[in-house]
């Protein structure tokens, strides 16, 4: 049964994009058919980040607009045989993706895929509530500061309110994906901590990924950080946090927190 | 020219309603006076000191008809204070204002206990349509029960009563009450209890990081709040037009 997960975060510049490749691969991996949507049309990234740039024949647009048929719009990973990419238009704007259109390429989505992750622009207008409305699952990436929680905090509510699940009196599963995390500012009290934030916006935490130059350096050779460097922090970070969305139990570990011998053997659950 | 002001508070002006009774008469007037004169002498005085709406929405009358009805309904110590449903030109000075955007209550029933005996409870029943009476005990609906954080953005808007939330009251939310706001949880949005004019209504939560509150219309900002209620569990109530405010526990 085909799962759509939405990354999203109301906040721009949190690492939606970044995310949205780095779980994209990380499921892949899993030998679970997975395709990463980019709904941000008319501000594109996905494609760069999963080095897919220069393969980008049609989009999502021209799919909707019935130009063209979901397999040829659809980019397969060059390195990965279960990892797709649908690509947004970089010469259209938002108002382009209509209700209807994103419905029928998601049904047809369903179809043919375990794994269907949209990448969320900024904001909370039409591209932000379309890329949501489908979704079974969303991760909220958000960083830890106090503006980054307040958005994620109205997108939380309007999940509750705009979706499909929503509307049919379902729930959609929300996970909190702390990304950016630097361990050294946070006990300088620079940052919001763990706790903080999921006191603030109380749903369960799926992972945090800390502060890193791996994620920089693989997103500049095109490649989701899961399949640029597998053993680098941030992903074992989105590799565990992969696995939890997925349905397993996996502990909790909070980058650069020092643990005892017992902390190491129950590991954390978070909320 | 400029006029200077000496006395630089502001004046603070209020919505506020109110339960009015409201009279329709019904053609022909005469009867409907009589019918309402034997209403008076089973339960003597129940018009006295109430507001008392005249609707006539749905009456042919002209304004010497009108006239003559409102000093008939003087005679009767029924004092009207307002027209609803009359044209513009059936009102002329003088006469109680136009009134309009009244919201329907449901029908008032005559309380059995009225000064009447027990046989005449049932006609005074039947009579209730047309003579509205007695408000009834109380309203059945006065609170309402949040059971999930209200995020940001979001706003409770509940004038008809308390609003109780367990959760917390994200940031940039708002609740608006029109009696007390009960928060198990932190408030760090904006809180306004007794919005419609309601100055015992009081605020409580368990973890004070509020940016606004609010109670009958008098408010405070995080700014002016005393830093030693930040991260307690407060209440907040009105004292005259200053907002006071005790740590609970």
């Amino acid at each position: 049964m085909a799962k759509v997960i939405v990354v999203t975060s109301g906040k721009g510049g949190v690492g939606k994009t970044t995310s949205t490749a780095a779980l994209g691969a990380a499921l892949a991996q899993r030998n679970e058919k997975t395709v990463v949507v980019d709904f941000d049309v008319g501000l594109r990234n996905l494609d760069l980040v999963m080095g897919a740039e220069r393969r980008v024949v049609y989009d999502i647009v021209n799919v909707i607009q019935g130009d063209a048929k979901l397999p040829q719009a659809l980019i397969r990973d060059k390195r990965l045989d279960t990892l797709f990419l649908l690509p947004a238009s970089q010469t259209r704007d938002k108002d382009s993706l209509t209700a209807e259109g994103v419905e029928r390429v998601m049904a047809e989505l369903k179809k043919h895929f375990d794994w269907i992750i949209c990448d969320s622009p900024a904001g909370i207008e039409r591209g932000a509530t379309l890329a949501m409305r489908h979704a079974d699952i969303a991760v909220i990436v958000t960083n830890p500061e106090v503006s980054s929680v307040r958005d994620s905090d109205r997108i939380i509510g309007l999940l509750d309110a705009k979706t499909e699940r929503a509307e049919r009196g379902e729930r959609v599963e929300k996970h909190l994906l702390l990304t950016r995390y630097d361990p050294a500012r946070a006990e300088r009290g620079d940052m919001l901590k763990v706790d903080d934030v999921l006191e603030i916006l109380s749903i369960p935490l799926v992972g945090i990924v800390p502060e890193s130059t791996d994620v920089l350096r693989a997103s500049n050779i095109g490649a989701p950080v899961t399949l640029a460097d597998s053993r680098s922090a941030p992903a074992l970070a989105y590799h565990d946090a992969a696995r939890r969305i997925a349905g397993e139990t996996v502990p909790m570990t909070i980058p650069g927190e020092k643990r005892g011998l017992l902390g190491k053997l129950f590991g954390r659950r978070a909320a | 020219m400029t006029k200077v002001l000496t006395d630089t508070r502001s004046i603070r002006i209020k919505g506020r309603s109110f339960l009015a009774l409201v009279l329709s008469p019904e053609p022909p007037l005469d009867a409907w006076l009589t019918r309402l004169d034997d209403l008076a002498s089973r339960s003597a005085g129940f018009f006295l000191g109430r507001p008392v709406v005249l609707d006539v929405a749905d009456l042919e009358i002209d304004r010497a008809q009108l006239k003559n009805l409102i000093d008939e309904l003087g005679k009767r110590n029924v004092r009207i204070m307002g027209i609803e449903g009359g044209r513009p030109s059936l009102f002329e000075p003088g006469m109680p204002p136009a009134m309009k955007g009244g919201r329907p209550a449901p029908d008032i029933e005559i309380p059995a206990e009225s000064t009447v005996e027990p046989v005449n409870a049932a006609s005074a029943k039947a009579a209730a349509s047309s003579a509205p009476m007695e408000p009834q005990a109380a309203r059945a609906i006065s609170s309402i029960v949040i059971r999930e954080p209200v995020r940001s953005g979001q706003s409770v808007i509940f004038p008809e009563g308390d609003v109780t939330v367990v959760g917390s009251v994200a940031s940039g939310a708002e609740i608006i009450a029109g009696g007390s706001v009960h928060i198990y949880g932190t408030l760090r949005g904006r809180a306004l209890a007794g919005s419609v004019g309601n100055a015992s209504a009081r605020i409580f939560c368990r973890r004070l990081e509020a940016e606004l509150l609010a109670i009958d219309g008098v408010y405070k900002t995080a700014e002016d709040m005393a830093p030693n209620l930040r991260g307690q569990a407060v209440q907040l109530w009105l004292e005259g037009d200053s907002i006071m405010a005790e740590r609970l526990n």
